[in-house]
């Protein structure tokens, strides 16, 4: 593959022009003429019966329209489907009302929706409907949901298990037997609030006279709302229009389908007038998907060299009061794969136990799957090393998958694409001076300070990915992604892709992919995505599946696009066609490269399509359109390491230091590489540190505010040291794999690693996250450390 | 008869406002109660302008208000009466973006973009109050917005270049 200057280039952000200067334009940017407002009415029980709906008193306000309760749309609007139905499992899909009908079953669940003339008008007369319910027990933790005489939320799902799941590879029982030493222990993966910043909202508008719906959403994947949110109001497909324009952040709250949004659609359709309805922070954190919530028990079996010979994962994890979109395959498929890590682990055994409790619907959320899996291998491989006495290092060191046994299986399945684990292993413990650093930790000890140093190494799956593969775990459609690359007659370009950045830059790097293929400048390509009106089709962004799929999709289509030009090329110069060479947006005849002819006169010529413009028979045009199915899914990889401290007199755990090596394989833009790796090791600190779901044991979310649910500032994390190794895949078109996971994935354990280390000599082996400082103080106490 | 009787409901239940936003006199008939993030947005069609919560908390509102950086949805609209308001489409000048805009293109300080013109605004008061600040005065000085998205690193260095580039 050619390598120019601008692959692998730092080049400036090209959607940044209009984010800078507030031209972006968001969902609630978008303003039509005699446009409605939408508010819903939400339940402040979390399990209730509902008695009665009295919208007297809020049909009086001032500028009220209508309002519709669960019964005024029973039958007019489907039920929310879930679009991953796992095998196997005994999976139980309840009806999920997109208005609730006789039962709610957590605070936030919608009863009825307001439409007014304005927000204002609309938000009071939502406040104004009384409601009567009559109040049933309730239940949030996943365990005592399956204990006998729990509150039961569904007639027809017994003890409130939705499924269980097993994975087992490998020999389990003799690897335990053949243990030297078995640690057990049990972990929470606490539940967060993925906290887009734009929370989630939509405008429909329906044209009665074509009996087009066009919906402005914030959606990661247009094309799958489009898809479902046709079969849940019944507008054919072809007559749904979803356009998802600039989107304020998702981290995967925005993939799913909820009922508001098919609401909102209904009554544009139902009222013939655009439909406005925009959350507001309390009901995004009431009412959008949540994330993690796994209670998991791990047993360990290895040898007393350090390695691991098997392990066995029981994992309760809470699904909320309904199934979401893709809730059953997030920690059954995406957390049961990765239960070996980057280790040789040669048996692996899950049993994965999906449970409905009244509490909002969980689903994946940035990391989905794998940061559950991954903060089990590396928590409990630092307590095996603390057990064995080993250094956290050196039992890493030993288990590693070697660099030349890739492709590797593991025993959890999934074929490893390329890897080279010690490699990145050695760069980050290098950058962070590690020797150096346990030295400053013993001195510190001896001063009464308690510094702590953390490693976590991890390895992800993510280009999701191959269709077959994705198919066979119950996913409803396969996961390839689609582009169109059209090259105009000018040799101008427009992409359009499935994909759907929003905020991953896409927009740049994409660009930078066409320019590298086509030799063309980057200015000369413009990249479209985001309206199922424009765009063939499009599976869209989450998983770090845009640049592997949507990537690959669009050099496979460039390099469609260059076979038939070198054709006319070679028609125009009149060589054979094997004698036409392309470099640099020109083709030229080998050993003569004074006869040549750019792509750009190529492009004129196939458009043009007359005698000695293009072979005799052949299509004018010059573009191509990429249905790019992978072959596999792409393992990126990496090691953090971070050195904290902690305050021994109020407990507060301060990150002194950071050091991420990632692996994503060959890097178009490095400094959105950089980017998304910094966000990432963020939103993974915050889960070790600060953020946590609470709901009360009646089913109130106490963190239903920004002022409550602790997402990190500036003044709370200090600047990272980041850094890369480049280890292809071998099977993606780009040797691209995929970054926009690995920063959360990895620095939630690397955060407690580094904690629990600071603690150690004091006997401490585990705390459960968030490590806040009162948690941390308690410990302290206990230890005869803090006052 | 209706007519009428809504005419008065509307002239008891309005009041008018004016400021000047970005240097333009605008004025208006408004709810008292509307707040200045939805006057900007709704009324003007200043869109550039961002919500992300209901508590103060997210800074996404950020404008310049009389001098000050305030937070656009802890205000009514009625409050900023006759203030001089400048938002995130004040700030380029002839088709020459700020020093600060320009900093946060130039070290991808934003991915999203929904927070951004709050932190740009924030920068802004920011760089006004402490022209030469530490990475450490940058972090606390913009500690009342949140970003999702960037994890703050290159906002913070896009402040930093803004600081230097504004001394020139
Ligand atoms: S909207 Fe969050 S602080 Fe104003
Ligand atoms: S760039 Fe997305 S919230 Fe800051």
């Amino acid at each position: 593959m050619a390598v120019s200057a601008i692959f692998g280039a730092k080049v400036k952000r090209r959607e940044d022009p209009r984010m800078i200067t507030g031209r972006g334009r968001y969902t609630d940017d978008v303003k039509l003429p005699g446009m409605l407002y939408a508010a819903f009415v939400r339940s402040p029980h979390a399990h209730a019966r509902i008695k009665g709906v009295n919208i007297e008193k809020a049909k009086k306000i001032k500028g009220v329209v209508c309002i519709y309760t669960g019964k005024d749309t029973e039958g007019k609007v489907a039920p929310v489907p879930c679009a991953w139905q796992i095998p196997n499992a005994d999976l139980k899909v309840p009806k999920y009302n997109p208005l609730a009908v006789d039962k709610v079953r957590y605070v936030g669940d919608p009863v009825a929706v307001v439409v007014a003339e304005t927000p204002y008008a609309a938000r009071d007369a939502a406040e104004a409907v009384e409601v009567e319910y009559e109040p049933l027990p309730a239940v949030v933790n996943q365990v005592e949901a399956t204990e006998e005489g729990a509150p039961q939320l569904y007639d027809d799902v017994p003890n409130n298990i939705a499924f269980r799941w097993t994975l087992q590879g490998g020999d389990v029982e003799k690897a335990f037997q053949e243990a030297e030493i078995v640690i057990e222990q049990d972990l929470i993966n606490h539940r967060l609030q993925p906290t887009a910043i734009e929370t989630r909202g939509a405008v429909a508008n329906y044209d009665p006279s074509t009996g087009e719906l066009t919906m402005w959403m914030t959606s990661q994947n247009p094309h799958i709302h489009r898809f479902l949110i046709s079969v849940m109001t019944g507008v054919p497909e072809h007559k749904l229009r979803v356009i998802a324009p600039d989107v304020g952040g998702g981290f995967g709250s925005k993939i799913h389908v909820y009922g508001a949004e098919a609401v909102v659609a209904f009554l544009a359709k139902e009222l013939c007038r655009p439909v406005k309805w925009m959350e507001d922070r309390r009901e995004n954190y009431l009412a959008t998907i949540h994330g993690r919530d796994h209670i998991q028990h791990v047993r360990v079996a290895a040898k007393r060299d350090g390695t691991i010979l098997g392990i066995e994962v029981k994992t309760y994890a809470n699904l909320g009061a309904y199934l979401s979109t893709a809730a059953p395959g997030i920690p059954t498929w995406l957390f049961g794969l990765m239960l070996c890590g980057p280790y040789r682990i040669q048996a692996v055994k899950c049993e994965v136990i999906g449970v409905l409790t009244n509490t909002a619907p969980v689903d994946a959320y940035r990391g989905a799957g794998r940061p559950e899996a991954t903060y089990i291998l590396e928590r409990i491989i630092d307590i095996l090393a603390r057990e064995l006495g080993m250094d956290p290092a050196e039992i890493r060191l030993r288990n590693f998958i070697p660099a030349d046994a890739f492709p590797y299986q593991t025993a959890a399945g999934p074929v490893y694409d390329s890897g080279n684990y010690e490699q990145a292993f050695k760069r980050a413990l290098e950058l962070i001076e590690y020797e150096k650093l346990r030295e400053e930790q013993r001195r510190a000890r001896e001063e009464g300070k308690l510094l702590g140093i953390g490693i976590s190494s991890y390895v992800e799956i993510c280009g999701l990915g191959p269709s077959r593969g994705v198919r066979a775990t119950g996913f409803g459609l396969g996961l390839w992604e689609s582009t169109t690359v059209r090259v105009h007659p000018t040799g101008k370009v427009s992409v359009y892709t499935g994909g759907h950045p929003h905020g991953q830059g896409e927009e740049t790097t994409f660009a930078q992919i066409v320019a590298e293929e086509l030799g063309i400048p980057i200015d000369d390509v413009d990249i479209i995505h985001g309206d199922t009106g424009e765009i063939p089709f499009g599976m869209g962004t989450y998983g770090s599946r845009t640049t592997p799929v949507a990537g690959g999709a669009i050099a496979l289509a460039c390099r469609r696009i260059k076979e038939k030009a070198r054709k006319i090329a070679a028609y125009i110069l009149e060589a054979g066609e094997a004698d036409v060479e392309f470099e640099a947006g020109k083709f030229y005849v080998r050993g003569s490269p004074e006869k040549s002819v750019p792509i750009q006169q190529v492009a004129l010529a196939s458009y043009a399509a007359g005698e000695g413009e293009i072979p005799p028979g052949m299509e004018p045009g010059l573009e191509s359109t990429v249905f790019y199915d992978p072959e596999n899914f792409t393992f990126p990889f990496g090691t953090h390491v971070a050195l904290v401290e902690i305050d021994p007199e109020t407990g507060q755990v301060k990150v002194l230091k950071y050091v991420a090596v990632d692996d994503c394989g060959r890097q178009i833009n490095p400094m959105i590489v950089e980017g998304q790796v910094h966000g990432g090791i963020v939103q993974g600190i915050a889960q070790a540190l600060w953020e946590e779901a609470l709901y009360d044991k009646n089913g109130n979310l106490l963190t239903a505010t920004l002022s409550d649910y602790a997402v990190p500032t500036a003044a709370d994390v200090p600047s990272f040291v980041t850094d890369s190794t480049v280890t292809p895949s071998p099977h993606n078109p780009l040797g691209v794999k995929g970054v926009g996971e690995t920063g959360t994935i990895a620095s939630t354990p690397a955060i407690v690693n580094a904690v629990v280390d600071a603690l150690a000599h004091l006997g401490v082996k585990h705390v459960d996250m968030p490590l806040r400082a009162d948690k941390i103080w308690k410990i302290l106490k206990e230890k005869d450390i803090a006052k | 008869m209706a007519r009428k009787k809504q005419l008065l409901e509307t002239a008891e239940t309005y009041v008018s406002v004016s400021m000047k936003v970005n240097g333009v006199p605008c004025s208006a008939k408004i709810e008292p109660r509307t707040l200045l993030v939805h006057f900007l947005r709704d009324v003007l069609g200043l869109t550039g302008t961002h919500w992300g919560c209901d508590t103060g908390n997210c800074g996404a509102c950020t404008v310049i208000m009389n001098g000050k950086s305030v937070k656009s949805c802890n205000i009514f609209a009625v409050q900023a009466d006759g203030a001089e308001i400048i938002t995130i489409e004040g700030l380029a000048k002839d088709g020459q973006l700020h020093p600060i805009q320009e900093a946060f293109w130039e070290n991808h300080g934003l991915q999203c973009g929904f927070c951004t013109p709050g932190f740009i605004m924030q920068a802004y008061w920011l760089l006004q109050q402490n022209p030469n600040p530490t990475e450490e005065e940058v972090r606390r000085g913009i500690s009342g917005n949140i970003c999702r998205c960037t994890g703050y690193q290159n906002i913070v260095k896009a402040i930093l270049t803004a600081a230097e580039k504004m001394k020139r």
